[in-house]
């Protein structure tokens, strides 16, 4: 619906695939992308959060979360020993609760694709690992493809991208769609998450432009922030990306995944946002397959969530291990 | 619970038919009911008339039921007032006004009325439970619009009361006198609010007969009056049908007649009070355009579509029924709406999930379903979101019309239910003309990523509001009412007080 076929020079990348999509050198395709109300986005985000959930929907939609989650830890102090033991966790974020299921993946810097591959043989846990200069991604692409190889390399079956959002708000939109297109194209075989760091585009109607254009140059995923930008995820960011990947569904019929990241920390939180998926996209998108939360504080809330519906009682927080 | 799907008809269903891109809104996580608790609400089985600070037995010795339209249970019976009970609160109002409230100075009226915002506050819990039991809208509804926004009322004109001379700048106010005030179904506490507030804060005092399928929050109103010590007769409440309401209207010591309700009722009281010294202003029916331009936020418009339409169950006299959509984003709209109403939850008004509710009455229903029926003979494309209707109570389906003349009875009747019904133009004057195209005049919505457009507009649509981006606001501060057949007078802020006053020239 909102695609453009022209012409970019910075790309030899075919562009005949149904994600194609090319941008004129200084050619804004804001034109192309619908304008975003703020005031009744955020009115019919606030909406979602008065939902009653309550009992056994409660129970599901938590048990829902944590397999939509991407367990993660991105810090300078990280270790093979946080890393494992994070695994671990998300292994069996509770192991005196068989019920609870795993986490949908941890989520690493490419230094401890390796350790966590390893500890996470034989679950279903993915892991995901951060590159293309992660987190301003202020690098020159061939580094930042490199780093995006070299993950893969490592095992990593999901790759967290971030866009250039200092060419983006120069307006050279043409650079920052080619480089998600190549780093698409260095993924290989790994899914491809754009996070687009909304902190930092500050305005409605440019995050719509840099959704739709990630989801044309070929992301799998698109992903609020790096968490290391406030603010981070919100429900009325995540509602009008959710809208972009509904336009992109009823033009192509492909679904687009979305991860919320950094700034979801409570479970009742984690379930206004279930809300928010299962009334804009609805069943389909209900899976870990097509929405994810990039958290991790949030996975011991929604342990003592569980417990408490469980057995009645608030659990103290020592009774939920820390990494 | 039993199933019944409407089935689309028509052109729409086999276009859906084949649309393989259509979201699946089904049971992949379902909600578990979560009804609001009323263990604590206590509605008496017999509801007296409230004439000069009395709870009255009704001298017509008559009683009518009232039911909670989502069971068809009896909530409980209410005195039916005759000519000689609403001679004898029209009496008590005219001595209250007389010896108390006309000559009491302005500050002193504010205490009292801001005693009663905040004892409105107190019980908000319960006014809005009563309200949702009694009227069947959801208590979403109820919670969060109708009941805050009844206290604002009084909360804002409690501030009027010792500044009426700064609102007509350099001339002299003075009340009324009694005014008699006949409110409607669809927000019964609200329009009671919308009606007293004003009237007491410009000194006046009051008869009111509230609607006869919603008289309870009306009478809870005279439960907090009496606890906030108002004195007797400063507001009297007569129930009952039509006939009581044309014997206030008759009334010979009534100095002013404030009606809200269908367009049919407001002309026979304004020729009923031609020739006599009565004041008289009416809010009545409307049929509003809500128009949407290609270049809107189509996203957030739909949002301002379901607001306009769905909200209480389409029971709102300014909604948006007339839809004129840009030709070029016709299907979109169209798609994007339909995806919407898929995921709207109809049935139990006090589940606090539940976003529409329980039409008023069964002879509301049966209204709605003549017209709708009319829409679907005349030729137009009916489209009904697929949602279970509960097998007891009254409920109807949200639902859209596409492919109407513009003369079809659709087109140009209010159903005031939640129908849509959608029409396309292709320029802003065919807008203007599409939507001024009327007997009515209450309100308009303009959905447009361009300002200028939207001042453009609102100076050419004949409404008394027009919304911009936005639809169904509501605030004390916004004076609220009709152009053409859709009623005179303004009710709310500066130009409301104007209803209630004699304002020298």
């Amino acid at each position: 619906m909102y695609r453009r076929a022209v012409s970019s020079p910075h790309s030899n990348l075919d562009v005949s695939k149904p994600n194609g999509f090319r941008v004129r050198p200084g050619y804004a395709p804001l034109l192309a992308s619908p304008s975003v109300d703020a005031v009744m986005l955020e009115e019919r985000a606030a909406s979602f959060t008065k939902r009653s959930l309550k009992k056994a929907t409660k129970v599901a939609g938590l048990k829902l979360t944590i397999r939509m989650m991407d367990l993660t830890t991105l810090e300078g102090k990280d270790t093979p020993g946080k890393v494992q033991q994070l695994c671990q966790k998300a292994m069996t974020p509770l192991a005196t609760d068989p019920s609870i299921p795993s986490c949908a993946a941890i989520c690493v810097y490419p230094n401890f694709v390796r350790v966590a591959k390893q500890a996470l043989a034989g679950s279903t846990v993915k892991v995901a690992s951060v590159a293309t200069a992660f987190p301003s991604g202020q690098s020159p692409l061939d580094i930042k493809l490199d780093d995006v190889r070299r993950a893969v390399e490592f095992g990593a079956d999901e790759i967290d991208m971030v866009i250039d959002r200092g060419a983006f708000l120069a307006g050279d939109l043409a650079k920052v769609f080619d480089e998600i297109a190549a780093t698409k194209e260095a993924c290989g075989p790994a899914h491809l998450k754009v996070i687009l760091e909304t902190g930092e585009l500050a305005t409605y109607d440019r995050i719509r432009v840099a959704s739709d254009l990630a989801i044309a140059a070929g992301a799998d995923f698109i992903k609020t922030s790096t968490g290391k930008v406030q603010p981070a995820a919100t429900m009325p960011v995540t509602l009008l990306m959710l809208e972009a990947i509904r336009d992109h569904y009823y033009a192509t019929g492909i679904r687009i995944g979305m991860k919320p990241a950094g700034g979801v920390r409570t479970a009742k939180q984690a379930l206004h946002y279930l809300v928010l998926v299962r009334e804009t996209l609805g069943d389909a998108w209900m899976t870990p397959d097509l929405f994810r939360f990039g958290a991790s504080a949030l996975l011991n809330d929604v342990l003592a969530q569980l417990e408490k519906e469980r057995t009645g009682n608030y659990q103290a927080s020592e009774d939920f291990s820390k990494e | 619970m039993t199933m019944t799907k409407p089935k689309p008809t028509g052109e729409l269903q086999s276009a859906l038919a084949g649309s393989e891109r259509s979201l699946d809104f089904g049971n992949a996580w379902e909600y578990a009911p979560a009804p609001e608790g009323t263990e604590h609400i206590r509605i008496a089985p017999r509801h007296e008339l409230f004439i000069d600070g009395r709870w009255t037995a009704p001298k017509s010795g008559k009683y009518f039921d009232t039911v909670n339209p989502a069971t068809e249970q009896v909530l409980s019976e209410i005195a039916e007032a005759n000519a000689e009970d609403v001679d004898l609160a029209v009496q008590a109002a005219r001595r209250a006004y007389d010896k108390v409230w006309g000559k009491m100075p302005g500050k002193e009226r504010a205490k009292y009325i801001f005693r009663i915002a905040r004892a409105m506050q107190e019980k908000a819990r319960e006014l809005a439970i009563v309200e949702t039991l009694d009227g069947g809208k959801p208590i979403k509804e109820s919670r969060d619009v109708d009941i805050p926004l009844a206290i604002a009322h009084f909360f804002h004109h409690a501030g009027w009361t010792d500044k009426l001379d700064l609102a007509f700048h350099g001339r002299q106010v003075s009340p009324l006198g009694v005014a008699g005030q006949i409110i409607p179904w669809n927000f019964p506490l609200l329009m009671a609010a919308w009606k007293i507030a004003p009237a007491l804060a410009c000194g006046n005092t009051v008869v009111l007969k509230p609607a006869e399928t919603t008289p309870l929050t009306a009478l809870l109103l005279a439960r907090i009056f009496e606890e906030a010590e108002l004195p007797p007769g400063v507001v009297n409440f007569v129930t009952g049908a039509g006939a009581t309401g044309a014997a206030l209207v008759a009334h010979p010591g009534i100095d002013k007649i404030a009606f809200t309700g269908s367009t049919g009722v407001g002309k026979r009281i304004q020729r009923e009070l031609a020739g006599t010294r009565k004041r008289l202003t009416l809010e009545l029916g409307g049929k509003a355009a809500n128009i949407i331009f290609a270049d809107a936020a189509i996203d957030q418009a739909v949002e301002g579509i379901v607001q306009g339409i769905f909200f209480n169950q389409g029971h709102v006299c300014c909604a948006g029924s007339r839809l004129l959509v840009e030709e070029s984003v016709h299907d979109i709209v169209v798609r994007k709406l339909r995806d919407r109403m898929a995921t709207l939850r109809m049935g139990n008004p006090l589940d606090k999930n539940t976003d529409v509710g329980a039409i008023n009455s069964k002879m509301q229903l049966g209204r709605i379903q003549e017209l709708v029926a009319a829409g679907e003979e005349e030729g137009a494309s009916r489209w009904s979101a697929p949602l279970a209707v509960p097998e007891r109570g009254f409920f109807f389906p949200p639902t859209f019309f596409t492919g109407a003349g513009p003369s079809s009875r659709i087109a140009r009747e209010e159903i005031f239910g939640p129908v849509l019904t959608i029409l396309t133009f292709r320029t802003p004057e065919e807008a203007i003309e599409k939507a001024n195209n009327t007997m009515y005049g209450l309100s308009a919505g303009v959905w447009t990523d361009k300002a200028a457009k939207i001042f453009w507009m609102s100076q050419r649509l004949k409404a008394g509001i027009v919304w911009g981006n936005t639809f169904n606001k509501f605030d004390p501060t916004s004076p609220f009412g009709g152009y053409k057949e859709s009623g005179f007078g303004r009710e709310g802020g500066r130009q409301g007080l104007a209803a209630y006053l004699e304002v020298s020239p």
